[in-house]
């Protein structure tokens, strides 16, 4: 079980002829991951890791009926890239790709509304499911199976975090990171109701980080949850106004700043941890 | 990237949003001679930060003597630490009334999000505290673009007499926002004069992300933030001793956090990105330890695509330049072989990021 992806997944990688959509296409497939095709404009017919590779989306879907797709398409062509899974009925597009403009993206997510694709990302890691599949970068040797959903913003934060929980013992249900950018496809409500319902999963931990309000808007949902979450909230010592590293993480006057998610999380009686190692503590208190 | 009021007010003009008239200068002799033609004059500051009005940053000027001393003045002054190099001499236009415009990005609802408010002149944020019931708020779907209904409720709720004339102006900066890749676009204030209205001051940030597609050149000003991007890393220059080189943004936050809860205080934020090499980081390495309040710097990686072999080869590289002590945490990719080629040297080698944090606050603290 878990959530989003499992073994029989079929799982497309678009851009699999570039230099980091080759390498993660074997990676991937290295982990257990069932690929089925790969797609790069122009390069139909040829193979990658014995990887079938087809010009269009719309051609592999039909050979391969995939179910998911992993997109590492350079950032000005990625939102084209998203629109053609879209229109391809592919369920699950997972977007690698950091750099896309944030206009592609909300023309993206309108678009996203009256379709049935899910998107996650841009700018993520991607979904891991241990034992079952991978779609997206993790590295594969952090993993373990186990009852812990994980649910962030970050990239190699989201890394350090499955590997301490791994390191002791604390295996994960499922992994997802759903990007560092201001507008992205999946919100950390949407990842928490898969959580919700997944029988596999005991407790969720929630990795936050400065900008925006995810955060808080995803605390009416945790209230309502039968299974414990633990946040981690990072960028504490993020000066206002200045962007730190990720698009998204940026925060302001207006608002977004980790002291506020940290107190808003206390206040609705949510357990906050205050570093990684903390986390581990807390959940082995739980369970 | 922010533009200056300048540049924001010259893309409003070439899109037909009415600014007044005026021009850039850099001395208070062509403040004199733009007065002598303009009659009463403002001359603004042109400065990256906000409060340049309680700076003194901002004059009227009724004639050309006195545009020449106000020019003077502002030019020798330093606002939020920014010197003043150029100033923008505009006609001054008496508002009867002030307002706000202003569009933005709504990230929770993942859209344009059009703001306006019959109280101007003051921050959005403050309007927000003091009358929120006064700002009107619409959605724009980004696929449809702005709708006349929109552009009319908003206008509306400004001034309904002269609706059709703020309608157009709304719908040109709709216009500007997406054509400019902008994440604000922002008129505050709006001012409805004598002869018409005008965007009396210009917010404008445009998308990093999109200058592959806009024209915009970022100023040239040789700080470390832009060593550090021109090599695709990111750096955030704080205030405190503590260097920090890590790979990836939230990983190098929750660094930073850390340090401050041993007790030390970080000199930099610095994401040397996923992908980090050898190459990467001896720039890294050389851009945190040239501030010269640096006392101790921290190494953090988590190697996925980056491989930690590789960073080790990076530091070493650099080794004998570096003064300040090297805490480094390695793991991950090849992080065996990584820490073997460290071991000769005289650095710690730390295998978590507490422990890490830990001892980079004590090697800062021990130097003082």
């Amino acid at each position: 079980m878990g959530i989003l992806i499992d073994k029989t997944t079929r799982v497309l990688v678009q851009g699999i002829t570039g230099h980091e959509g080759s390498f993660q296409a074997k990676q991937m497939a290295e982990f257990g991951t069932n690929i089925v095709g790969g797609v790069t404009p122009g390069k139909g017919g040829s193979e990658v890791y014995g990887i079938a590779v087809f010009d269009s989306v719309s051609e592999a879907a039909g050979e391969t009926n995939p179910d998911a797709s992993v997109i590492f398409v350079p950032p000005r062509f990625a939102a084209d890239a998203i629109f053609e899974a879209i229109d391809s009925g592919i369920e699950l597009i997972v977007c690698i790709t950091e750099g896309i403009p944030v206009h592609d993206m909300m023309r993206v997510c309108s678009y996203l509304e009256s379709a049935s694709s899910r998107l996650i990302g841009p700018n993520c890691p991607g979904i891991t499911t241990p034992g079952e599949s991978k779609a997206g970068i993790m590295p594969n040797s952090i993993h373990r199976q186990g009852n812990i959903g994980l649910v962030s913003r970050s990239g190699t934060l989201t890394y350090e975090i499955i590997d301490l929980l791994s390191r002791n013992g604390i295996g994960q249900s499922t992994s997802v990171g759903i990007g560092g950018d201001p507008v992205s496809g999946t919100s950390f409500v949407d990842v928490l109701e898969f959580f919700e319902k997944d029988p596999k999963t005991h407790a969720v931990v929630l990795v936050g980080e400065i900008g925006g309000t995810a955060e808080e808007d995803s605390i009416g949902f945790i209230k309502q949850m039968s299974k414990p979450v633990i946040s981690y909230v990072v960028g504490i010592s993020a000066p206002p106004g200045k962007t730190m590293g990720h698009a998204g993480a940026i925060a302001s006057a207006g608002g977004g700043t980790a002291l506020e998610k940290i107190e808003a999380f206390e206040k609705a009686g949510i357990a906050v941890a205050k570093n990684p190692t903390e986390i581990v503590r807390i959940i082995k208190d739980i369970i | 990237m922010k533009l200056y009021e300048y540049d924001a007010k010259e893309i409003f003009k070439g899109n037909s949003i009415p600014v007044p008239e005026g021009s850039l200068i850099s001395n208070p002799g062509d403040a004199e001679n733009i007065a002598g033609k303009l009659g009463t004059v403002v001359i603004k500051a042109q400065v990256m930060t906000g409060g340049r009005g309680k700076a003194g940053g901002i004059a009227k000027a009724s004639n050309p003597k006195e545009a020449y001393k106000s020019a003077q003045r502002i030019l020798g002054m330093s606002i939020k630490g920014l010197p003043v190099n150029k100033l923008l001499v505009e006609e001054y236009k008496k508002p009867d009334k002030e307002m706000y415009l202003g569009i933005t990005i709504d990230r929770a609802a993942k859209c344009p999000l059009i703001m306006a408010s019959p109280e101007g002149g003051i921050d959005i944020e403050e309007i927000a505290k003091t009358s929120p019931r006064k700002i009107v708020k619409i959605h724009i779907n980004p696929l449809t673009g702005i709708h006349d209904y929109q552009a009319r409720m908003l206008a509306n709720s400004l001034n309904k007499n002269k609706s059709l004339m703020i309608a157009d102006i709304i719908k040109k900066l709709y216009r500007v926002f997406i054509d400019y890749d902008c994440t604000l676009a922002e008129i505050n204030p709006l001012a409805d004069a004598q002869d018409g209205f005008f965007a009396l001051d210009a917010r404008m940030v445009i998308d990093d992300n999109a200058f592959f597609r806009q024209d915009f050149r970022e100023e040239e000003t040789g700080s470390l933030e832009e060593t550090a991007k021109k090599n695709g890393m990111s750096y955030v220059g704080l205030d405190g001793d503590i260097g920090c080189i890590v790979n990836g943004a939230g990983l190098a936050m929750a660094t930073l956090d850390l340090i401050k809860q041993y007790g030390g205080e970080p000199a930099n934020f610095m994401d040397v990105r996923a992908g980090a090499n050898e190459e990467q980081m001896k720039i890294a390495l050389r851009i945190v330890s040239s501030n010269k309040k640096v006392k101790a710097i921290i190494i953090n990686v988590f190697g996925g695509l980056t491989k930690c072999d590789e960073v080790a080869r990076g530091i070493i590289d650099v080794i004998p330049e570096i003064k300040a002590p090297l805490v480094i945490r390695l793991a991950g990719t090849n992080e065996n072989e990584g820490r073997a080629l460290l071991e000769k040297y005289r650095v710690t080698l730390a295998s978590s990021s507490e422990e890490a944090a830990s001892a980079v606050v004590k090697l800062g603290n021990s130097d003082r």
